[in-house]
């Protein structure tokens, strides 16, 4: 068994410089690497090229590294929920590239599965399209996107071993399962991190291969964006 | 006229027996509440779970099981979950059956508009474009007169595109218009509205037959 265990978030986050690009998975505030975010606050690593599906909302998520100002753009396709972001937007202090949902999953996927392009045709006819290919295929029109270049990942799954293995629960697999080995070094948090042999091969959603360094995170907040909840009496 | 739960009543009915359906956030996700019960029918959610449930009892919600609106949810018997590039990947393949989403603006030639208003608001598109570039059945929720009075119904969209040539069917609060190769046929009109009311409130031709029945909420 090749070991990824690292003791701390210190550790897993070494390398990470000033003006890099790099994958942060969750959907919303379900499932980020918070301890990763947070430790990325105290190292004031500026400049950064982010790549997340949303940007958090103004105090929790990746909201915390805009408020610093070290996020020098953003790759999204949902930004709403946070007056800090449009602030900046606006004011142009923060560079924005809007993608489609499912292109920006497909490119972290392409990205990890080793595929250079991809042709889909959300955005054609749209500003999405604009100075890329376009192409007919059965019928149909299709926009060329290329995959991420990276130079970190950063997901958070439920489980992982030490051998990097990682399963995720519930719809916190969303973005984390596309970008784990989306980037030359992919940095797991996991909420419990178990010796080699603890999990079931048949369970396992990411394998290890694809996971450079693991570490348990020292604390999850969990933060629930929109509580919605029905009455037992109703 | 009717207030938003009678559009997402009047949507529920063109919900069929077997039907895998994305809603949208707003007026689409209410109608999962008037579906008819003795019919089967499974709810996706772009971030990645098939078989949602109502929202959880007080104290039972879990920050890691949420819908595309970001609020808790549960699942039904028969759910599953995956991860963000399968769940576009069954969106693309069209295995959802039929896409109900809000609109700001809607062409006669099926454009939608509902990401972006320039210099005013930039939210994204989180799944929309994904959502309308490859879903068959695509049926539009949406108020039909913006709150300046001004028609969402048009011509030509003025508002950055979600889509082209994408939209099947509106339903609003006056009316319900079906997209034909001619432009906008108008099917049904509100309870207590008139065809002339509908004609004023659109700023797109409609194709109208002699008789417009009323619907059926």
């Amino acid at each position: 068994m090749i070991s990824k265990k690292v003791t701390s978030v210190q550790d897993a986050l070494q390398g990470i410089e000033n003006g890099m690009t790099i994958l942060f998975g969750g959907f919303g505030l379900c499932g980020i690497p918070e301890n990763s975010i947070a430790e990325l606050v105290i190292k004031e690593t500026k400049d950064l090229t982010c790549i997340s599906n949303n940007a958090g909302v103004d105090d929790f998520g990746l909201g915390l590294l805009l408020q610093k100002r070290q996020i020098k753009k953003m790759i999204s396709s949902y930004v709403g929920e946070n007056a800090e972001f449009e602030r900046q937007m606006l004011s142009g202090e923060l560079e924005v590239e809007l993608t489609p949902q499912g292109t920006l999953a497909e490119k972290c996927r392409a990205a990890q599965a080793g595929i250079p392009a991809f042709f889909t045709p959300a955005g054609y006819g749209t500003e999405v399209a604009q100075g890329k290919e376009v192409r007919e295929f059965n019928g149909k029109m299709h926009i060329m996107e290329e995959a991420f270049k990276a130079d970190f990942s950063i997901v958070k799954a439920w489980k992982g071993d030490e051998a990097g293995n990682l399963i995720f629960k519930g719809t916190a697999r969303n973005f984390n399962a596309c970008m784990a080995g989306a980037a030359p070094i992919t940095i797991a948090e996991v909420e419990e991190l178990v010796p080699a042999g603890m999990l079931d091969p048949n369970q396992i959603h990411i394998p290890g291969i694809m996971v450079q360094r693991i570490f348990q995170g020292a604390k999850f907040e969990k933060r629930i964006e929109q509580r919605t909840v029905r009455s037992k009496n109703s | 006229m009717l207030d938003k739960i009678g559009i997402a009543k009047r949507i529920a009915k063109e919900v069929q027996d077997g039907y895998f359906v994305n809603l949208g956030i707003g007026i689409p996700t209410l109608v999962a509440n008037y579906v008819r019960a003795d019919i089967s029918v499974e709810f996706q959610s772009e971030n990645g779970v098939l078989g949602m449930g109502p929202f959880p009892f007080e104290g039972e919600e879990d920050a890691d099981i949420i819908n595309a609106g970001k609020q808790t949810i549960t699942t039904l018997p028969g759910a599953s979950f995956f991860d963000s590039a399968f769940s576009f990947g069954m969106i693309r393949s069209k295995k959802v059956d039929l896409t109900i989403l809000g609109a700001m603006e809607v062409s006669e030639n099926g454009d939608i508009a509902n990401w972006k208003i320039p210099g005013k608001m930039v939210k994204g598109m989180g799944g929309a474009m994904d959502l309308v570039a490859s879903a068959e059945n695509i049926i539009v929720a949406m108020m039909h007169v913006n709150k300046a009075g001004e028609s969402k119904i048009l011509k030509k969209c003025t508002l950055p595109l979600t889509g082209v040539g994408c939209v099947k069917k509106i339903v609003t609060e006056l009316a319900v218009l079906q997209v034909t190769p001619n432009g906008f046929q108008l099917l049904e009109r509100a309870p207590g509205v008139s065809v002339e009311h509908i004609i004023n409130a659109t700023e797109a031709d409609l194709i109208i037959a002699s008789e417009i029945p009323e619907m059926v909420i």
